[in-house]
């Protein structure tokens, strides 16, 4: 039971991260199709900017969360998928200090570098969490000793293909709806027709990754034991529907809800899907990780629940009251004075 | 190269850049939030635009903070991944209460600190910058927490083939954990002292913003007393600490060989780790390193041929960063001091405000001199005298981990210079003109 609720959890923590930082690394993959001057550049920034540092931590959280509850899968995955992680933590690392350092000098050379470490930090992420989890999804060559007998090119197969290109799509349009949010006059025009245009290739993808996961994956074995868990692909269904309705009335907030529980559908499709697996081996099952043979001792594992239920109900609490504190629009007015990146 | 030293150096290399900003983070946290706190009692508006100057250093210092500390939490994974499989269970709790206690808080309240001047009242506003210096100094509690278990494993049982929790209060609870955190807290806020007192001195003697500028580097420098003081009389338990908890790594830093009463601290000493001896030692203190470790000029001290050479630290490292370490701290002690008893005439010092300037590295040299110090001087043993760093390492291969060695080499080195670039041009270019800053605190 305790390792079910971790399994939980660990979910929870993976699906929270993409649908918070889903857009900030959606947003600044788009960037250079979005933004046709220096002041649109820079409200894209500051339209990220109170936010992407505390959704950042829900991604430490994850691995946090792996590492206290499964260590052995932390172990395992983080040592298995070096070169790939390495490259999303490069990623992030330039995309970071981008935010800090890019407008605090005028110079265009300065300036456009830290832009395209932006968007190079935002679109390598999207895509290799896309690549690691439907290769998670999909199952690792790891033996029994914890070994990963693939390579980086193992990964780059078409189903991890597949699910780099979704995440990547999925971001995508979760950025462009949350600018629509975050500003007016022609930007707002261009993220909203990016995402009309996002919409139906989206929807293409997601379609296609459902299906292809009926072949490459078992992620359908646990929904079929237990129809209700249906109900997770039919939110993910069910919010892409509602985002493309929404954005046709023009009703921002809401198409950005329903595009953040498209994600959150989707990926919980997957987690449910994997499950008692954290990490299943293509070579045999015997050798996969699971949430009971790789779990922390019980005494942990109660104490950290305990941290987990007083600690992340006052975290939400503050960064929904973050959120709301910075929820007008970034206009030219509110980026002229010294406190905006 | 083997696998094992390409990754203890990527893990050094990645250390070692981390903390260049994370003592300036705990500690000017702290100055800034009671500069706006000043700047909230008093409505003085010279305390807002310290708080605003001094304030953007530390974002940019924050920030290149921030994503370096990923890389640390990653490593464990990627690099290390039989050490996080062994001692997971309570390593790993430990660095995620460290993300969900601390991290969560001081990211959110950072963004709302810098971006929400206009949107909070003042005193909400400075509570925020409250919230990220606790938060950073809670981090900090977390963190040495980890790292004192590795240092001196307690609460645990070996069960299942690992390491697993037995008593979850004497791990956060140890004595070992409480020194570490307080001595290294001690040195952040010195490290931050002496920065702010360095720039401040840097615009004194050049005549700017005096007045700004005397009151910032009274602040620090009183700061910077008080800790620095605080941290000779501290270190001092923590080298008592070690005697019994670390003995090797107290006599490898000492380059003490034969275990004796009334055992000496020599002045002047250079180890011959080779031959087992030290090929100087000159001056010495009788009894003084018997008293350091017992209170006890009849104490014990056990030399590092008590112990059989593969369980030894390597001793050169180790007596020379704890030598740079000490050296250091009673030189600060010494400047902070002098400013502190000069601070009302200070312009008629031009040759102390230009060593306050020159002295602004010396407490990141002592800083990341004690962390080798810590680190170095606890191998061979990852744990110690639970597991060896070589069994620790994953089992990866070395073409992997060279390119990752170099990108970081690359990766910070533009960092590195990326943000001391911007630290030095907005620490030269002064605060902006009272003009801009000086409104009464609105609402």
């Amino acid at each position: 039971m305790l390792e079910t609720t971790w399994f939980v959890i660990w979910g929870i923590a993976w699906a929270v991260y993409f649908c918070l930082d889903g857009f900030d690394l959606g947003l600044g993959t788009l960037m250079p199709f979005l933004a046709k001057n220096d002041d649109e550049r820079r409200i894209i920034y500051n339209a990220m900017g109170p936010f992407w540092d505390g959704n950042e931590v829900w991604l430490i959280t994850a691995g946090g969360v792996t590492f206290a509850a499964f260590p052995k899968t932390y172990a395992v995955m983080f040592s298995g998928l070096y070169t790939p992680l390495m490259l999303l933590l490069f990623a992030l690392i330039l995309r970071g200090v981008s935010f800090e350092f890019r407008s605090k000098h005028p110079g265009t050379a300065w300036r456009a570098t830290w832009d395209a470490c932006l968007v190079i930090g935002s679109f390598v992420p999207a895509l290799l969490l896309g690549v690691a989890f439907a290769n998670i999804f999909r199952g690792i060559p790891i033996d029994a000793e914890g070994i990963n007998h693939g390579t980086l090119l193992t990964l780059l197969n078409p189903y991890g293909l597949l699910g780099g290109v979704l995440f990547v799509l999925l971001f995508s349009q979760h950025g462009a709806l949350w600018l629509a949010i975050k500003s007016e006059g022609a930007l707002h025009a261009r993220a909203a027709s990016t995402a009309r245009m996002l919409w139906p290739v989206l929807l293409v993808v997601a379609a296609g990754f459902l299906a292809a996961s009926w072949f490459a994956t078992n992620l359908y074995h646990n929904l079929l034991s237990h129809p209700v868990l249906f109900l997770l692909p039919a939110l993910a269904v069910t919010g892409l529907v509602l985002a493309r309705i929404y954005v046709s009335t023009a009703r921002w907030w809401h198409a950005w809800f329903a595009s953040f529980a498209a994600i959150l559908g989707a990926t919980m499709f997957g987690v449910a899907g994997l499950f008692p697996n954290l990490l299943p081996s293509s070579l045999d099952p015997t050798f996969s990780l699971t949430a009971f043979n790789s779990s922390s001792s019980p005494l942990t594992l109660k104490i950290m629940l305990g941290v987990a239920l007083t600690t992340l109900p006052i975290v939400i609490a503050y960064q929904v009251w973050a959120y709301a504190k910075f929820r007008d629009k970034v206009t030219a007015s509110s980026i002229a004075g010294e406190h905006a990146y | 190269m083997d696998v094992l030293t390409l990754s203890r150096m990527q893990f050094a290399v990645a250390t070692y850049f981390h903390f260049l900003f994370v003592p300036l983070t705990l500690g000017l946290s702290v100055l800034t939030a009671i500069m706006e706190t000043r700047y909230v009692r008093t409505g003085d508006p010279e305390y807002k635009r310290m708080t605003k100057f001094w304030g953007k250093l530390f974002l940019i210092n924050f920030a290149v903070g921030v994503v370096t500390g990923i890389t640390l939490e990653f490593q464990f994974g990627t690099n290390w991944s039989r050490y996080s499989s062994y001692v997971g269970d309570i390593f790993g709790s430990l660095l995620a209460i460290e993300a969900t206690v601390a991290f969560f808080l001081e990211s959110t309240f950072i963004a709302v600190w810098f971006f929400g001047w206009e949107k909070l009242s003042p005193r909400a506003h400075a509570t925020t910058m409250w919230l990220v210096a606790i938060a950073s100094n809670i981090s900090a509690v977390w963190i040495l927490i980890a790292n004192a278990w590795m240092q001196h494993p307690t609460g645990y049982v070996i069960r299942n083939g690992r390491a697993e929790l037995a008593d979850f209060i004497a791990v956060v609870t140890q004595k070992f954990a409480v020194l570490t955190f307080i001595h290294t807290v001690g040195a952040a806020f010195t490290l931050a002292g002496f920065f702010v007192a360095g720039i401040s001195a840097w615009h004194l003697l050049r005549k700017q913003h005096v007045e700004f500028f005397t009151r910032s580097f009274r602040l620090a420098v009183g700061f910077g007393l008080i800790c620095s003081l605080f941290e000779v009389a501290q270190g001092h338990m923590s080298a008592e600490m070690l005697g019994t908890a670390q003995p090797t790594k107290l006599a490898a830093m000492e380059s003490h060989w034969q275990t004796r009463t009334h055992a000496p601290l020599y002045l002047l000493l250079w180890p011959d780790a080779d031959n087992e001896r030290n090929a100087v030692q000159l001056l010495p203190v009788p009894s003084a390193l018997s008293i350091l470790a017992h209170y006890n000029p009849g104490g014990e001290v056990k030399g590092l041929k008590d112990y059989p050479r593969e369980d030894r630290p390597p001793v050169l490292p180790s007596f020379l960063s704890f030598r740079i370490m000490v050296g250091f701290c009673m030189l600060f002690l010494a400047l902070t001091a002098f400013g502190w008893w000069k601070r009302n005439r200070l312009t008629a010092y031009p040759w102390y405000l230009r060593m306050m300037v020159w002295a602004i590295p010396l407490p990141y040299v002592a800083c990341e001199a004690g962390w080798t110090l810590t680190e170095v001087g606890r191998q061979p043993w990852i744990v110690y005298g639970l597991m060896r760093t070589r069994d620790a390492v994953s089992p990866i291969a070395a073409s992997q981990v060279l390119p990752t060695l170099v990108g970081f080499i690359l990766l910070y080195s533009l960092l590195g210079f990326a943000g001391f670039y911007l630290v030095f041009r907005f620490a030269r270019k002064g605060p902006e003109p009272i003009e801009r800053a000086s409104s009464a605190p609105a609402r």
